[in-house]
């Protein structure tokens, strides 16, 4: 039987975490720009943006991940000829980075949405009533106000991208957890439970920290009323 | 141009709403509303519920659109959207039911905010202003304090003072007490009489008549969208001359 420890030296779990946190932090960073982009979008006074916007988020929450990772490399990939790198690795990654900030992106841009809402009609009747154009009420009034409403459920879409990053499996990042998880118990038939375990309470780790310092912020950035 | 010497005239009404119509769908909410308010004068506006009081208020800095008619603010119709509305906006100072403070602003950011951004006045001056308005309404101690740490009425009192920095023309009321506790209704409403003394043209839709009967220079009464009445408050009150105006006053006054 192999012991925990047996296992950890043969096999760089630490490393396979640094991938998904790598890979979670890239398309974070993309999600995050394309999620702003997409909800200005959405409440823009130009219909025609509204309607491209809405109809990338309803298109991206509604399709599997594991479908646009598997699209990223046979179809962006393969099909296309579109790569980042000669290095199949180095590749496979940015081609994970992307699928995953592309499917992330839609629920960035309805979590900021639902800030949004939070924001009562009336602010920005009051800030229009005293001569405020529309960006100036967006920018002094709205979107502050938006922005500390949507901290719990950005915080939430952070996590879930966390615990998604492991399907960059699909577009054949072979480093990351899930790929390493499968290997391990391969060799290591009578240990799949430790094996398991591992794994899993690695991501407890990562993710409660995650989760409580959203709710903290959550409260402390709350608007009263 | 011919209009603008007509414009320049003497006794002009400050605001003037003529054959203003609107719907929300099948809803009639405005029919044929015809209003002309003079310089310094405070009209107020009463009737029941749905009658379209506020409705109207909020057509007259165009929060809410017409489907037809003509107002016009100091000669100058409303413009349609943009830089011209917002124009017009400042001049014309708005207080709501439910205060609309900035939540994400201190008491004196609230007041300075517009004159800064809209005026371009220098932050120093416009707290000068803030805080004079401020002690005017009886709020100064509270300057750096959030809206939701106040009470109502000193929320109410502060909205009146962020309206009158941008120093308006006239000054619409959309129910201001109405979203209060009884004991701070009249701490609203003797601002709102000082105002009124000191000659500001004020549009107030309110359910209280007593404040209606003191300082009212005239009553409107509207039911199902349209004006019915137009009268001095010892004439609206004492000698209502349609049926409608009679049944809401016998309903409001016999207690």
């Amino acid at each position: 039987m192999s012991s925990i420890h047996e296992l950890l030296t043969q096999y760089d779990v630490l490393g396979a975490f640094a991938v998904n946190i790598e890979l979670t932090v890239f398309a974070g960073l993309l999600a995050t720009v394309l999620g702003i982009i997409l909800v200005i979008m959405r409440i823009s006074p130009i219909s025609s943006l509204r309607a491209v916007a809405g109809g990338y988020v309803e298109l991206f929450k509604n399709m599997p991940l594991t479908i646009i990772m598997v699209f990223m490399v046979l179809g962006v990939y393969a099909q296309l000829k579109l790569s980042f790198s000669d290095n199949f690795d180095v590749n496979f990654f940015w081609l994970a980075v992307t699928g995953l900030g592309l499917y992330t992106a839609a629920f960035v841009c309805e979590a900021l949405r639902s800030g949004i809402n939070t924001v009562p009609l009336g602010q920005a009747e009051a800030a229009r009533a005293l001569g405020l154009g529309f960006t100036q009420t967006a920018r002094q009034i709205i979107l502050p106000q938006a922005f500390r409403g949507s901290v719990a459920p950005l915080g939430n879409t952070l996590i879930a991208l966390l615990k998604n990053s492991t399907v960059a499996a699909a577009a054949s990042v072979a480093t990351e957890t899930s790929s390493l998880m499968s290997e391990m118990i391969e060799f290591h038939a009578d240990a799949i439970v430790t094996i398991f375990l591992i794994f899993a309470i690695g991501y407890v780790i990562l993710i409660i920290p995650i989760g409580m310092i959203t709710t903290y912020l959550s409260n402390k950035l709350a608007v009263r009323r | 141009m011919p209009e603008e010497y007509e414009n320049k005239g003497a006794g002009r009404p400050l605001v003037e709403l003529t054959h203003v119509e609107k719907h929300y769908g099948d809803l009639h909410v405005l029919k044929d509303i015809n209003l002309q308010v003079s310089k310094g004068e405070v009209v107020v506006v009463v009737g029941p519920s749905g009658s379209g009081k506020s409705t109207m208020c909020r057509t007259i800095n165009r929060l809410e659109t017409i489907d037809s008619g003509d107002i016009r603010i100091d000669g100058k119709p409303l413009p349609q959207e943009g830089k011209a509305l917002a124009e017009l906006r400042a001049e014309v100072g708005m207080v709501f039911q439910s205060f609309n403070l900035f939540a994400n602003k201190t008491i004196l950011e609230n007041v300075t905010l517009a004159p800064i951004k809209v005026r371009h006045m220098d932050k120093k001056k416009a707290e000068d202003l803030a805080m004079e308005l401020l002690a005017r309404v009886g709020v100064d101690s509270q300057a750096q304090k959030m809206p939701a740490q106040l009470s109502g009425g000193q929320q109410q009192r502060v909205a009146i003072a962020r309206a009158l920095a941008m120093q308006p023309k006239v000054m619409l009321f959309d129910e201001p007490t109405s979203a209060l506790d009884p004991e701070m209704v009249n701490e609203v409403l003797d601002v709102m009489t000082e105002l009124a003394h000191e000659g500001m043209t004020m549009i107030c839709v309110t359910h209280e008549m007593g404040f209606a009967r003191r300082v009212a220079d005239r009553i409107v009464f509207m039911a199902d969208g349209h004006i019915l009445e137009q009268a001095t408050p010892a004439q609206f009150f004492e000698h209502p001359q349609t049926d409608r105006a009679r049944d809401f006053l016998s309903k409001i006054l016999t207690h």
